[in-house]
This record gives C-alpha cells, sequence and structure tokens, in this order.
C-alpha cells in the first residue's frame, strides 16, 4: 500500500499548524501593550507570588508514578490491537496466547495495587 | 467501502475537503460554546446570553474577537520558547484528529466519486489515540513554561488525569477491534450495518449491528473515560476553579489561551466522533429512519452524524449541568482500581465468547466453564485486602480544646542568650540570673 492515503493527514496538520502559529503570532501585535510589573508576575489571587526555585518547584512523586503505570499499560493495549484485529484469523490459538499476557499483565497490576501504588492519598 | 477508494483523490478535492472540515471545526466550536451556555442557563433557571444576535447566537463570536483585541501578556517567570509553543501544539494535535473522522458514504462531488472522510488509514483508529496522546505535551509544557504554582499543578492534574483515562479509553475500544476485525473508521462504521447472527449456548441470535448494544460495558466505558479525557465536568479537576483557579492555562491571555480552548472544545468534539463512530453505527441512520432506503446515501448520513454528535454533546452539558466535582483521589481509583480490571475481563468475556462459537458444542462448554472456574479462581486469589480504616491519631489538645504545649516544656536557650550569658560570665555576672532578666 501506497503512502498516498496519509497526505490528507499530513496537509491538515499543516493547515492545523499555519493557524496556530498564526493566530498566536499576531496576538501581541493586535492586542493593547500596557505592562507593569504586577501584570507579568505569577497570579497567585493578588497575593506575592510563592517565590519558586527556577525550572519549576517540586511535586508529588506520586505524578511520576502514574506516568510509568500509564507506560505498562499503554504497551499492554499496543500488543492487544493488532491481536484484537487479527483475531478471528488466530482462533483458539491466539485467545490462548493471549489469555496468558493478560494474566501476566494481572499479576503485575495485582502486586501494584497491594503495594499501595494505585492509592493516591 | 474499502480503504482501496481512499487515497485516489484529485488535489483539489482533498483540499476542498480539508477546508470544509477545518471551517466546521471553527465554526462548530463557537456554535457549542453558545449551545452549552444556552443549555446550561437553562437547568439553572436563567436564560443564558440572549442579547447579540438571534437568541444570542453572536454571543461567541463577539467573544473571540474579544479575545483576540486583548493584551498578550507573557510573565516574567515564564520559560519564552515553550510559552509559545505549548498553545500551538495544543491546537494542532486537536484539529489533526480530524482528519480520519468518517462524515459519510461515498458521494460525487463535481463529478468526482470521493467519500465524505479526508483520508482513511489502516490504523485510522491510533492516529485519533496519538494527536490526543501528544495534545498532552501542550498541556503539560503550557503549565510547566508558565512558571508559577497553579498552572504547574493544574497541569501535573491533568496529564496525570488524561493519560490514566487514555488507558480505560483504549482498552475499551479493543472489543470494538475484535467484533469489526479492522482499525480503520470506515471499515468499522461499515461493519455496524449488518445485523450480525451470535452463537451463544447454541442458540442464533439476531443482535442489531451497533457496537453500543453489541457491546455495551465497552460503550459504558468509552463514555466515562472520554469525559476524563477531555478534562470536563464532573471530571474538571485540572481546571477546579476553587482549588486551582485556571489551572494549566491560568497565565495565558488572548489568542494563546483561545488556542487552548479551542483544542478543548474540538477535543471533545473528537471523542464525540469517535463515539459516533465506534459504537453508534457512524453516520449509519438509526433505527426507524434506516427503513427508508435512501437514508444511508448521498448526503443525508451528514444529517444523522450531526444529529449524533450534538446529542454527545449536549450530554457532556448535561452532566456538567447536574453533577458535583469528584475529589482527585476518587477520580483516580475509578479510572485505575474500577474501569481497567473490568475492562481486562470483559476482553476476555468477548474473546471466550467469539472463540467458543467457532469451535464444536463440547469444546466450548469446557472453555466456558473453564473461564469462569478461572475467574473465580482468580477473583478469590488476588482479590485485594480492603484497606483498614485506621483512626488518625488526635492531637493532644490541652485547654479549652487548643493544641497548647505542655505546661514544663523546656525551650533551650537562644543563641543570643547564650553569647549575651557568655559575656556576662566573663565579667563575674552569674548566667543564670541573666537568663530569668531576660525570660
Amino acid at each position: 500500500m501506497s503512502l498516498t492515503p496519509y497526505v490528507p493527514l499530513v496537509v491538515l496538520f499543516g493547515l492545523a499548524t499555519v493557524f496556530a502559529v498564526f493566530s498566536v503570532t499576531i496576538g501581541p501585535y493586535i492586542g493593547p501593550r500596557r505592562i507593569n510589573k504586577a501584570k507579568l508576575e505569577a497570579y497567585e489571587c493578588g497575593i506575592e507570588p510563592t517565590p519558586t526555585p527556577p525550572g519549576g518547584s517540586r511535586f508529588p512523586v506520586k505524578f511520576y508514578l502514574t506516568a510509568m503505570l500509564f507506560i505498562i499499560f499503554d504497551i499492554e493495549i499496543v500488543f492487544l490491537y493488532p491481536w484484537a484485529v487479527a483475531f478471528d484469523s488466530l482462533g483458539m490459538f491466539g485467545f490462548v496466547e493471549m489469555l496468558l499476557f493478560i494474566v501476566t499483565v494481572f499479576v503485575a497490576y495485582t502486586y501494584v495495587w497491594r503495594r499501595g501504588g494505585l492509592d493516591w492519598d | 467501502m474499502s480503504l482501496d477508494m481512499f487515497g485516489h483523490d484529485p488535489w483539489w478535492l482533498i483540499l476542498i475537503k480539508i477546508l470544509v472540515v477545518f471551517v466546521f471545526l471553527i465554526v462548530s466550536t463557537i456554535l457549542v460554546i453558545w449551545f452549552e451556555r444556552r443549555v446550561v442557563g437553562r437547568m439553572q433557571h436563567r436564560p443564558g446570553p440572549n442579547r447579540h444576535g438571534p437568541f444570542g447566537l453572536l454571543q461567541s463570536v463577539a467573544d473571540a474577537l474579544k479575545l483576540a483585541l486583548k493584551e498578550d501578556i507573557m510573565p516574567t517567570l515564564a520559560d519564552k520558547a515553550v510559552y509559545f509553543i505549548a498553545p500551538i501544539i495544543s491546537a494542532m494535535c486537536a484539529i489533526t484528529a480530524w482528519a480520519v473522522i468518517p462524515f459519510g458514504p461515498e458521494v460525487s462531488i463535481f463529478g468526482h466519486k470521493t467519500a465524505l472522510q479526508i483520508t482513511d488509514l489502516p490504523v485510522a483508529v491510533l492516529v485519533v489515540l496519538a494527536c490526543s496522546g501528544l495534545g498532552v505535551y501542550g498541556i503539560v509544557l503550557g503549565g510547566w513554561a508558565s512558571g508559577s504554582t497553579y498552572p504547574l499543578l493544574g497541569a501535573l492534574r491533568s496529564a496525570a488525569q488524561v493519560i490514566s483515562y487514555e488507558v480505560a479509553l483504549g482498552l475499551s475500544i479493543v472489543a470494538v477491534f475484535m467484533l469489526s476485525g479492522t482499525m480503520s473508521t470506515s471499515g468499522i462504521v461499515a461493519s455496524q450495518a449488518e445485523n450480525p447472527a451470535v452463537n451463544i449456548f447454541g442458540l442464533e441470535f439476531n443482535v442489531p449491528g451497533w457496537y453500543a448494544i453489541l457491546l455495551f460495558p465497552s460503550f459504558v466505558i468509552f463514555v466515562i473515560s472520554m469525559v476524563g479525557e477531555t478534562n470536563r465536568a464532573p471530571f474538571d479537576l485540572p481546571e477546579a476553579e476553587s482549588e486551582l483557579v485556571g489551572g494549566f492555562h491560568t497565565e495565558y491571555s488572548s489568542l494563546k489561551f483561545a488556542m487552548f480552548f479551542l483544542a478543548e472544545y474540538i477535543n471533545m468534539f473528537t471523542v464525540s466522533a469517535m463515539c459516533t463512530t465506534l459504537f453508534l453505527g457512524g453516520w449509519r441512520a438509526p433505527w426507524p429512519i434506516s427503513i427508508w432506503g435512501a437514508a444511508n446515501t448521498g448526503f443525508w448520513p451528514l444529517l444523522w452524524f450531526m444529529g449524533k454528535l450534538v446529542l454527545l454533546m449536549f450530554f457532556f452539558v448535561w452532566l456538567r449541568g447536574t453533577m458535583p466535582r469528584l475529589r482527585y483521589d476518587q477520580f483516580m481509583r475509578l479510572g485505575w482500581k474500577v474501569l481497567i480490571p473490568l475492562n481486562l475481563v470483559w476482553i476476555l468475556v468477548v474473546a471466550g465468547i467469539r472463540v467458543s462459537s467457532e469451535q464444536e458444542a463440547g469444546t466450548a462448554k469446557t472453555l466456558i466453564i473453564g473461564g469462569v472456574i478461572l475467574l473465580a479462581v482468580g477473583v478469590i486469589f488476588f482479590y485485594p485486602r480492603r484497606k483498614q480504616y485506621q483512626a488518625p491519631a488526635v492531637a493532644d489538645l490541652g485547654v479549652g480544646g487548643f493544641p497548647v504545649p505542655p505546661l514544663d516544656l523546656k525551650v533551650p536557650p537562644s543563641p543570643r542568650t547564650k553569647k549575651i550569658a557568655a559575656s556576662r560570665e566573663a565579667t563575674g555576672v552569674s548566667a543564670s540570673t541573666t537568663t530569668e532578666e531576660e525570660g
């Protein structure tokens, strides 16, 4: 199969990019420009902004954990998709293979659950 | 309909289709903002916007113009380049996803036969998932680059939420792929056209072709996670006004903010269109209309498609007008501990039924009984223990219920006192008297 069906996708992507870049670029030119110090400070409901180190402040490690778990499950999904599409031609063999795979992931999932990896607080 | 019919359009037809879809997205964003405000207004016993144009239809146009003419602020602490790029990424990914949404069947435009769909790929659904996945970059980078506390927290919440619910969303589609045997959007719509005969326990059933009926649990999971995926109420924690001001776009103004806003609404359309395509029969007419032979030909399907889209948008607005916001830990628990295991089990059940319908009756029965036993064993063996509730340690409250320091508290002398005491000791005055005088 040639790459031709992908061309319209790329064209739409290009159009979207041009539109977004254009809008964001002309923003400062068509609006007024009356800057003062308070306006340029980080917004914190009117009080002095919290001093933060350059590169962003610290945040809970839970977010990293969620991201790692996401990658594991996303890989699982990536493996499930081709299997699901070809399911009818694989028959019994495909079913048992995927059963083993899902059970394996499920063991890891239960481990994470029991260790408290899925509790937020 | 097959994949072969895509990729042969002349260049001008491609351009027309792309421009129409693009304009449709922008215009419908404006219309839906008006629609949302009107409907939420009605739900709260107030008229909503009704001043500009008939029924206040021009309110959103005025808002968009006003937004464009506002001052564009670049905060001092912002990372200039990333702050600039983030809204572009968001809008770009949101719009690109529409390249594979099927609007209708094959029609003839200026004598050319073409499908009402920009393009279709063997991996079309993956393109949509990829676009929503890449859109997270816009949110995270925007929040981080603002150099402010609220946007950072909002962005992190938003990212964690979108990726958590993307897992549930992705898993709920697997059952659809299994039944349709394809990942192309037009193929999935075509596969919902017939009324397949399903063999359960040796009995033949003629079921309607919509996957919303055939795979009802998948449909429910998809609808829940599509609301979570788009950060809408009741899952709008990233922009919980009472906690985080505006979430990741707090520091954004003018057209940069407009890009984020546009991306949010287009993402709502995208998930609604995906829900229509995957579960509600796509552009095919719903049952009473489909009796009319011409319902699924020509440009009529556009109407059914839009109708389903508007219904789903109404559902979004309805949720916003009805449901209170969830707490963050409850929300994450729903995603990770309920939707994902439910999804995995449901996939296995669908696979088991599908495989057993192909086998002889004896094997099928063994398979189903074996599956049920395996499931029961798994649940019993792996069922996580409920966490014991531990009463929080009550702090020692002294007189009157206020936390007071104990009466015999020994406060160590401050360095200044020590220094003074040392200097006085050198001149012959006793240290103890000094401390008492100071106290």
